[in-house]
């Protein structure tokens, strides 16, 4: 992976002071993450010059789009991005092809040459075109704001919250959207969001913030492995796995997921073999056995190492293990750890209780 | 009816009220969207500059007016030196006073237009690669076209109604500062009631026509209309 996006902001607003330096991967969607007042909408509007810190330095694709020690800061409206905002704040007095087209023209492309109906399709606006703005539901009012942003095939696509303004329906709605993107998009998006559920489904890369300072920040699970994170995040901790569907076993209502060369069951799925999918499992479903269990309910029961323990709150511990070459979160009480005498490098089988799917 | 010398008055009037209204539209729009936008410790005070016209009354600023623009004055005397003629009692004075006298009735309902244009809408046309200018014209004068039409019926129509401005800087020249409310002043001194009648009762129905259009048709109309 490439870090094809440096940046490094300082600034501060009163007793709010933000200081961060990344260097993100220039594919996949990075998310940004963390609580309100974490700066992650900050960062993103630095990044598309909304704000201007006294010092700076942001290149994307190699091009240096602001250096403060060079006094060199390019305008937003010379910035080859996309934003889409928490709100679609499309133009009101435009009708939807317009507002598609509104960024076009600028950049002297014709709607033709510009990939406008992949786009248009791939956002299922087609039927919207000669509506005026204030004539369409949140939800679709969001998908032309990422069309209109999208069609400019930015170098970065920036994402504040598009989710966060809208109902738990409306969101339904968007994420088929937004997961499709993911799959046939190459430009880098950095993609804020406070919903645990929203990077679970769509990041690859995970940035945390806290209290305007980079927290963590790597690949999405290696990330959600570090068990300072899984210790604040107490029982929402969990591990997501890529895979994609191995068979079904009709009969049982099962279906079996290949994650890396480790089998997984699942209640069945309605897709074909082949299908990639992720699965997200909580610490609170994974218990672990010190030798393997030969009379369980339980199906998902695998082998695995020990590779890290943490106390936590309440008298629990977090531990990290590896199931073949894939980390996952357990937790457990501080009781439970000293009857088993858990110590790093144990062999253990872990029995995963529940499994849900992301996608 | 209507003589000579009333329809001579009504031409100025309507000349004078188009000027001004021009001019306001060229000034107060960059001046209401300092207004509306700048965080500037100045805001204040310039917004109470821009209503003083309101709640003055207009013979004192006629007053002032002329005291600036005569021939021993600030401007008048700058004007002299730069070999320009005086403004008092001539059309351009007429004109320069109704600008002034008129500006909180074409900035105000500007200002009201340009504030509720949110920033995200600006920001929207930043990211969509609209420098500032384009921004301007293409997004704040389409969403904003309500306020510029209240805001230059108010100004044109606000300048055919004035009086004390006039009689102060222009004075009662026929033909060239005496325009219609002066001519009406006239009438009603000479005791001719039913040229006085003819002229105040063409105003008082203009008035009127002027209001019901910015309150009835403008208002009952969508603020935008779908194109393509």
């Amino acid at each position: 992976m490439t870090h094809a996006i440096a940046a490094r902001f300082a600034l501060a607003y009163g007793a709010f002071r933000f200081d961060v330096d990344l260097n993100l991967p220039g594919s996949g969607i990075s998310a940004l993450f963390g609580p309100s007042g974490s700066g992650k909408t900050t960062l993103l509007r630095c990044i598309a010059g909304l704000e201007r810190p006294a010092q700076g330095y942001l290149s994307v694709n190699g091009k240096v789009w602001q250096d403060s020690a060079r006094g060199l800061f390019l305008p937003t409206h010379r910035r080859a991005l996309g934003y889409v905002f928490q709100q679609a704040n499309l133009f009101p007095h435009l009708n939807v092809y317009r507002n598609v087209c509104f960024g076009l023209k600028r950049i002297g492309k014709r709607p033709a040459d510009a990939g406008l109906d992949p786009t248009i399709e791939l956002l299922g606006i087609g039927h919207l075109l000669e509506r005026m703005p204030d004539r369409l539901s949140g939800g679709e009012r969001q998908r032309v704001a990422i069309a209109r942003a999208l069609v400019l095939q930015p170098d970065i696509l920036l994402m504040d919250e598009p989710l966060a303004a809208l109902d738990f329906q409306r969101k339904q709605e968007i994420l088929p959207y937004l997961t499709r993107l993911h799959q046939e998009l190459d430009i880098p998006v950095l993609y804020v969001t406070h919903a645990r559920q929203e990077v679970a489904k769509l990041a690859d890369h995970l940035v945390v913030l806290h209290e305007g300072r980079v927290l963590a920040e790597g690949p999405l699970t290696e990330t959600l492995s570090r068990l300072d994170l899984a210790q604040a995040e107490d029982q929402q901790a969990a591990m997501i796995w890529e895979g994609c569907i191995a068979a079904h076993e009709n009969d049982y209502h099962l279906t079996r997921i290949d994650c890396a060369g480790i089998e997984l069951s699942m209640p069945l799925i309605d897709a074909p073999v082949g299908t990639p999918v992720r699965v997200q499992i909580f610490a609170r479903d994974v218990s672990v056995t010190l030798a393997a269990p030969h009379a369980t309910s339980i199906l998902n029961v695998l082998p695995a190492t020990l590779t890290a323990i943490a106390d936590s709150r309440n008298g629990q511990t977090v531990l990290r293990l590896t199931v073949g070459a894939l980390p996952l979160l357990a937790h457990i009480t501080r009781k439970s750890r000293q009857l088993l005498n858990l110590q790093v490098g144990n062999s253990l089988y872990v029995q995963i209780k529940g499994t849900s799917l992301l996608n | 009816m209507l003589s000579a010398d009333d329809i001579a008055a009504l031409w100025l009037t309507f000349e004078v009220a188009s000027l001004a209204t021009v001019l306001l539209l060229l000034f107060g729009t960059p001046l209401a969207w300092w207004l509306a936008r700048t965080e500037s410790r100045w805001r204040g005070v310039c917004n109470a500059l821009v209503a003083l016209p309101l709640v003055l009354p207009p013979t004192v600023l006629g007053f002032y007016l002329l005291l600036l623009l005569g021939p021993n004055g600030p401007v008048g005397g700058l004007m002299r030196e730069l070999g320009l003629g005086p403004l008092p009692f001539t059309f351009g004075g007429l004109v320069v006073a109704s600008v002034l006298y008129s500006l909180p009735f074409v900035v105000q309902p500007l200002q009201t237009a340009f504030a509720a244009i949110g920033e995200q809408t600006l920001e929207a046309a930043a990211t969509l690669r609209a420098g500032p200018w384009d921004t301007f014209f293409s997004v704040v004068i389409p969403l904003a076209r309500p306020g510029f039409l209240t805001a230059a019926i108010l100004g044109f129509a606000h300048t055919v109604g004035e009086f004390g401005v006039v009689l102060m800087i222009g004075g009662n020249i026929p033909g060239k500062t005496r325009v219609a409310s002066v001519q009406i002043y006239n009438h009603v001194e000479a005791l001719e009631y039913t040229q006085a009648h003819w002229l105040a009762g063409g105003l008082l129905a203009f008035a009127f026509t002027v209001l019901l259009l910015l309150y009835g048709v403008l208002k009952s109309r969508p603020a935008v209309e779908p194109m393509r």
